[in-house]
């Protein structure tokens, strides 16, 4: 009777845990695994006979099919990952700590990016500028303060109450709803419902026609300086968080909190502290998120929303409580849903294959459903997700 | 006095309100939106008050019960059928079989190895084949003429029938995804179903052949006369005479108020089988298994059955509901099925009437939705009170006159948070039972 009741587990109790088969069966003989040498050389062989597949000047199609793969499905994919990524470990770091899914997270994405527009009109009527970088990048840090105000508003006066009662996990998530309605009403009434551009500075690093000029390929290649800012910063903000888990100290409490509430209290932990900084974070990476978005998109309240599912099913995906896991199904989720979305006549054309349909698997208007179908498919059949994450 | 009879005093006093200050054509044309939303509420109250199931998928089947409304009630497309039905049908039955196929191979494969590239082989196959099928019937039923009709159209029966047949097919597909889903536990069901139900959504608004997909269905038949058959009627005009009102703006009362007395009455069927269930030793084995599922199992409950059968339950109720909002409406339109309005003001709803309570749920539907919609009168209303100091072309005043529309999504979710502080078990929270209090489900949870 020491426990407080613990989350029950996603699956059934009568669904027999993975483990306990292991246990039953013995340990099972795992194939060997496929040293990486193979798969290169695999990979290698396949691009030569691709190439001799290849119509007339084979190399050159075969440039020309990988350019318009990275154009179009390559380079979308990693920004487009990288902001569910970002968005991710957000629910990923809140569930972790507080053991609920927040359905205000996409909500808090926006009124980040938000804050970051109305900063950045600000700097623009000033004169202030980036150079050739977005002047949002300098309005950050304002955008990240007020989603932080806003998160610790709303812990101050909503979850905190819950938290000391012990509530239940659906009334944290019920009250999380009145919290994104909330949300969703300031942003909207601050801001308006209406589509905003907020981009500024140079737009493009790599331009189609410099790129086929400079390679002489019939396949251009862009990229965007939105899309090169996405990158870099997710990777520093996910160096920077990792840092953070497992080198301070607050981070190993944060850590050891989530594993084990009881434990973590036991040895002093403030659970307090440890929810402070849980929402800190969270609303830092949200507001990040939220405007890497929407510089590379636009800007629109209601999109934010839309953007919850995949973020959700991007943690689910990883494994929920795991940030390694929340990066990789950001990615997962992204590429899924660029690939399946792609018409690839063009690409299968310069390899040789001519066809006259789209070959494309899923027509577009079904992209957002795509990461349902991921999700559902995930909780069914691996509810711990890629990387195993906790079963609260 | 008690509570309830205050409260539905409230709300008829607002509603009486509305008329005298508005008119009365907007709190007729309240009242039926909010005997609607009084039955989702119901529908949700089946599946969260009584069996504890977190179904975030209701706007799904609220957009089925729409879609039966028009397969039911418009008129069939002979052309279309001509054009491209039978591949339709083949596609559907190369679907059915792959599925079969797949589901057979699961079983009958014995060989590890072999099952996984088996049931790759055939599902691939078996998709390349209903695309074979599909995709030029579907581009032919489109194509014929495009502008009014293609679609295949529906069996060309009256519409109120579609409400039987919307909770049927909302029933139907509730259990396929209550099998599919119903494993998991609360925040996960209620993720999966949020996703389930954006993905039929999808379909809907992009199956063409099926419902016209964005371009939406228009002319639905109506249960009730239409307003200019009133007016050429000499009974009516007499009528109208004798109580002093422009035949034009009567017509439109008696239309409104028809609707309400059918719409009233699905509620009132609805709300006595509701209660009966709930009262009954079902209701109580429902309850019990939603307050300790482990001791109900192991008292010899099939607690994944019961679930899925309140599943079902609730989603036939929500699925009426939609069919009566097409119905009232009298068009199907896709896009406007949005989760905001349909699954979570409804779980607002839910909440702030008193889940596991039928009473309960059916006052949130009716107060949830009337504050809905006078929020959006009021929002500039306050806003106007709020800067009258200002300047009138003060671009603050310009803008917050502008916005003040979306002061409802605030309103809401201070209300939710509010009444989840408050009184977490609802307006109307759940009767105690005569063996002890009722478990707040909402509030704490027993260390």
């Amino acid at each position: 009777m020491m426990n407080p009741p613990r989350r029950p587990s996603p699956v059934d109790s009568n669904v027999v845990d993975t483990q306990a088969v292991d246990a039953r069966t013995g340990p099972t003989v795992r194939p060997p695994r496929r040293p990486p040498w193979r798969i290169a050389v695999g990979v290698a062989l396949g691009v030569v006979v691709l190439a001799l597949v290849s119509r007339e000047g084979g190399g050159v199609n075969l440039l020309n099919a990988l350019v318009r793969l990275a154009n179009f499905v390559v380079i979308p994919g990693i920004s487009y990952g990288s902001q569910l990524a970002l968005g991710a470990l957000g629910v990923t770091l809140i569930y972790a700590v507080m053991r609920f899914s927040d359905f205000a997270h996409g909500d808090t994405m926006a009124f980040g990016a938000m804050g970051v527009i109305l900063v950045t009109r600000v700097l623009q009527g000033m004169g202030i500028s980036a150079g050739p970088l977005p002047t949002a990048l300098l309005a950050l840090p304002f955008g990240i303060l007020g989603a932080i105000t806003l998160a610790l508003v709303f812990d101050r006066t909503v979850y905190r109450f819950y938290r000391r009662q012990r509530a239940a996990p659906v009334t944290f998530v019920i009250a999380s709803i009145g919290a994104m309605f909330v949300t969703n009403g300031l942003v909207r009434l601050i801001i308006g419902p209406g589509d905003q551009r907020f981009a500024d500075g140079v737009r493009f690093i790599i331009r189609v026609q410099a790129f086929k000029e400079m390679t002489g390929l019939s396949e251009g290649l862009a990229l965007r300086t939105t899309q090169a800012i996405t990158l870099v910063v997710a990777v520093i903000v996910v160096l920077g968080l990792f840092l953070f888990l497992n080198r301070t100290s607050l981070g190993k409490a944060m850590r050891a909190y989530a594993d084990n509430e009881d434990l973590a209290l036991l040895s002093g932990i403030n659970p307090e502290r440890v929810a402070l900084w849980t929402w800190i974070i969270a609303a830092t990476l949200a507001t990040i998120a939220g405007t890497l978005y929407g510089l590379d998109k636009s800007f629109k309240p209601f999109t934010y929303f839309q953007l919850l599912l995949p973020i959700f099913a991007s943690a689910i995906v990883g494994g929920i409580g795991k940030p390694l896991g929340a990066i990789a199904g950001g990615f997962v989720v992204a590429f899924s849903e660029i690939a399946l979305t792609y018409p690839y006549r063009r690409i299968l054309g310069y390899l040789g294959f001519e066809t006259d349909s789209l070959v494309q698997l899923l027509s577009t208007d079904y992209k957002f459903a795509v990461s349902f179908i991921i999700l559902v498919v995930v909780l069914i059949w691996r509810p711990r997700g890629i990387f195993q994450g906790r079963v609260i | 006095m008690r509570r309830p009879f205050w409260l539905v005093l409230g709300m008829a006093l607002a509603l009486a309100a509305v008329g005298v200050l508005q008119s009365w054509n907007v709190a007729l044309a309240i009242l039926n939106l909010q005997l609607i939303s009084a039955v989702m509420a119901l529908g949700v109250n089946i599946q969260w008050g009584y069996g504890g199931l977190f179904n975030f998928g209701i706007m799904g089947f609220t957009a089925l019960g729409g879609l039966t409304a028009v397969l039911v009630a418009t008129p069939p497309v002979s052309e279309a059928w001509a054009a491209g039905g039978g591949g339709l049908a083949m596609a559907a039955v190369t679907m059915a079989v792959t599925a079969a196929a797949v589901w057979a191979l699961q079983r009958l494969i014995k060989v590890k190895a072999l099952r996984g590239p088996a049931v790759a082989l055939v599902f691939v196959v078996g998709l390349a084949l209903t695309r074979w099928f599909y995709s030029p019937s579907a581009a032919a039923i489109e194509a014929v003429d495009p502008s009014i009709t293609g679609f295949l159209g529906g069996l060309g029966l009256p519409i109120i029938i579609s409400w039987l047949a919307g909770g049927a097919l909302a029933a139907a597909v509730a259990w396929v995804i209550g099998r599919i889903t119903l494993g998991l536990q609360s925040d996960y069901l209620a993720i999966a179903t949020l996703g389930i139900s954006a993905a039929l959504v999808a379909v809907l608004k992009n199956e063409d052949w099926l419902a016209r997909g964005v371009k939406n269905v228009t002319t639905l038949p109506r249960p009730v006369p239409y307003e200019q058959d009133l007016h050429g009627q000499d009974w009516f005009i007499d009528l109208s005479a004798r109580v002093d009102m422009e035949p034009s703006l009567l017509s439109g009362l008696v239309v409104k108020a028809l609707y309400a007395l059918l719409f009233g009455g699905v509620l009132l069927v609805l709300f006595w089988l509701a209660h009966r269930a709930l009262h009954s030793p079902w209701g109580r084995m429902m309850r019990a298994i939603r307050d300790n599922r482990d001791a109900a199992e192991a008292m010899g409950k099939d607690v994944t059955r019961r679930h899925l059968q309140v599943f079902v339950l609730g989603s036939a109720v929500v699925g009426i509901a939609g069919a009566m909002l097409v119905t009232l409406n009298g068009q199907f339109t896709p896009a406007s099925y949005t989760p905001f309005r349909y699954t979570f003001l409804v779980w607002v709803m839910v909440i702030v009437g008193g889940s596991g309570n039928n009473g309960g749920a059916i006052l949130g539907g009716f107060l949830i939705w009337f504050l809905w919609v006078q929020a959006e009168v009021g929002g500039p209303w306050l806003m106007t009170t709020l800067t009258s100091g200002l300047q009138d072309d003060s671009p603050l005043r310009q803008h917050l006159l502008s916005v003040a529309p979306h002061m409802r999504q605030l309103l809401m979710g201070l209300v939710l948070l509010v009444v989840l502080r408050l009184s977490p078990r609802g307006l109307l929270p759940e009767q105690r039972g005569k063996h002890g209090p009722a478990r707040q489900r909402i509030a704490t949870e027993h260390s």
